[in-house]
């Protein structure tokens, strides 16, 4: 048997095609995680802490090795007791990517909250913890598109990242923030908003500004003022909020498929 | 091991149930989805079975309530760390829907997507074998909107991730195709008792 020789012309490779269901909401992660980073726990050194309200402080970490985030994103933070048991929470982180080697993570005191109780009864400069992240690309804003942040509570973490990212690289594009607060001193970062931001309070107000939860009234503005190509809007809190501030935002006007949530329960 | 100065831990007492990395969530249920919840009414729900099989079929509300029903009681793992124990769904086994579309020797994985756009990947294996249904009752009651009603797919020995609320559809392929959740770094497959959290633990 003679064994010819043909010349085989090598595969083209052909990504495969994504398989996109009929609907609205198909919104890629504009943002690759990297899964090295992702999935190796790291140490972070508590360098302050920062009384932020009478529930919410402020913790700043060292993470030497950290490779940087995007604003929004979030990591897994992990405490370990003498007996082996551990506690992981995911937690939003507020500064902003430029804070090169360090964190910072603002926790609410949660009644009963394992890990929040430890970081605001027992935590103190020098301790340490693990982390790993940062964490999804979804509810990530890289500063290249108008962005619509509305929060409340704890809530407005992420998109102070965001806010501060912003701020530092004095970026022009739009960005205006909604944040709802109980009440002036329960606002978190308060000294640190400007003309962007819009607070609601709903339990006490200073004089002349209603007491409420947030309306239409609020949203209309700043659908009336969309910058061209519209918002990408960014609702952050409890699922009580995220429920009645996106369909707000949808009865406004903003398209379904451009709201992007993060809840927590 | 990094044990945390002066980190206990509530007290607790050991639970074989309970994955590792998890806590018990108790009565709660914390509500995780990244979209607008949909307004969706059962009359104007519907669920299709296609890709490769033998016979593609698209159920509406009061057909898929003609199947026979199936229920499923136990718990639930959410990648973001509570479990939930006991609970209770009431819908349809998805070896009835697989029984109907009858899957190509050669699939193996498949895609399920939302009303609302949401996709996540599985091998088929976890979707048959009594461990995969498609629910619209919780707790003996329909099933909640921003929990996945009226109708969702649930997948309970997988992070629930998995269990595609508002379920639209479930493509069946002959290849893994990352979701959703997948593409933005979590784990292909999800398994809570091996810790799979992120794509490469």
């Amino acid at each position: 048997m003679t064994e010819t020789t043909t010349f085989v012309p090598p595969k083209t490779f052909v990504p495969p095609t994504a398989f996109v269901p009929p609907t609205r909401f198909a919104v890629p992660g504009r943002i690759a995680v990297n899964t090295s980073t992702a999935t190796t726990w790291q140490t972070a050194t508590l360098t302050e802490i920062r009384r932020e309200t009478a529930h919410a402080a402020t913790f700043r970490f060292a993470v030497p090795a950290w490779e940087g985030h995007l604003p929004g994103q979030h990591l897994m933070l992990r405490l370990t007791a003498g007996d082996g048991y551990v506690a992981q929470r995911h937690y939003s982180i507020a500064s902003s990517p430029d804070d090169t080697g360090h964190i910072e993570l603002t926790l609410d005191h949660v009644d009963g909250g394992e890990v929040s109780g430890w970081f605001h009864t027992v935590a103190r400069p020098g301790d340490s913890v693990d982390v790993r992240g940062p964490l999804s690309g979804f509810f990530a804003w890289p500063g290249d598109r108008p962005a619509l942040l509305v929060g409340a509570g704890s809530g407005v973490v992420p998109l102070m990242s965001m806010l501060r990212h912003h701020r530092a690289r004095g970026l022009d594009v739009p960005l205006r923030l909604l944040v709802s607060a109980r009440s002036p001193e329960e606002l978190i970062y308060a000294p640190e908003y400007g003309d962007e931001t819009t607070a609601v309070f709903t339990r006490a107000a200073p004089d002349g500004v209603p007491v409420g939860r947030m309306t239409a009234a609020h949203m209309a503005p700043l659908l009336a003022e969309q910058p061209p190509g519209g918002w990408e809007a960014y609702i952050c809190g409890s699922n009580g909020f995220a429920e009645h501030a996106s369909r707000l935002l949808v009865e406004a006007g903003q398209p379904v498929d451009r709201i992007r949530i993060e809840r927590f329960g | 091991m990094n044990v945390t100065r002066g980190f206990t831990g509530r007290p607790r007492v050991h639970n074989a149930g309970l994955p590792p990395g998890q806590y018990d969530a108790g009565d709660d249920w914390p509500v995780l989805s990244a979209e607008v919840t949909p307004d969706l009414a059962p009359a104007d729900w519907t669920l299709r079975i296609d890709g490769l099989v033998a016979e593609p079929r698209t159920w509406d509300w009061e057909q898929a309530h003609a199947l026979p029903a199936s229920s499923y009681e136990g718990d639930i793992h959410c990648v973001t760390s509570w479990s939930k124990f006991g609970v209770r769904f009431g819908g349809v086994s998805l070896d009835t829907l697989l029984e109907a579309v009858r899957p190509d020797p050669a699939a193996t994985h498949a895609v399920a997507y939302s009303h609302t756009g949401y996709t996540a990947n599985l091998p088929l294996a976890d979707l048959s074998g009594g461990r995969a249904w498609i629910v619209w009752e919780y707790d003996g009651r329909p099933l909640p909107a921003e929990h996945g009603g009226p109708a969702r797919l649930i997948v309970p020995h997988l992070y629930f991730w998995k269990s595609t609320k508002w379920i639209a559809g479930i493509r069946i392929l002959d290849h893994d195709e990352p979701g959703f959740w997948e593409q933005n770094g979590y784990h292909a497959r999800g398994n809570p008792w091996e810790e799979q959290r992120y794509s490469g633990d």
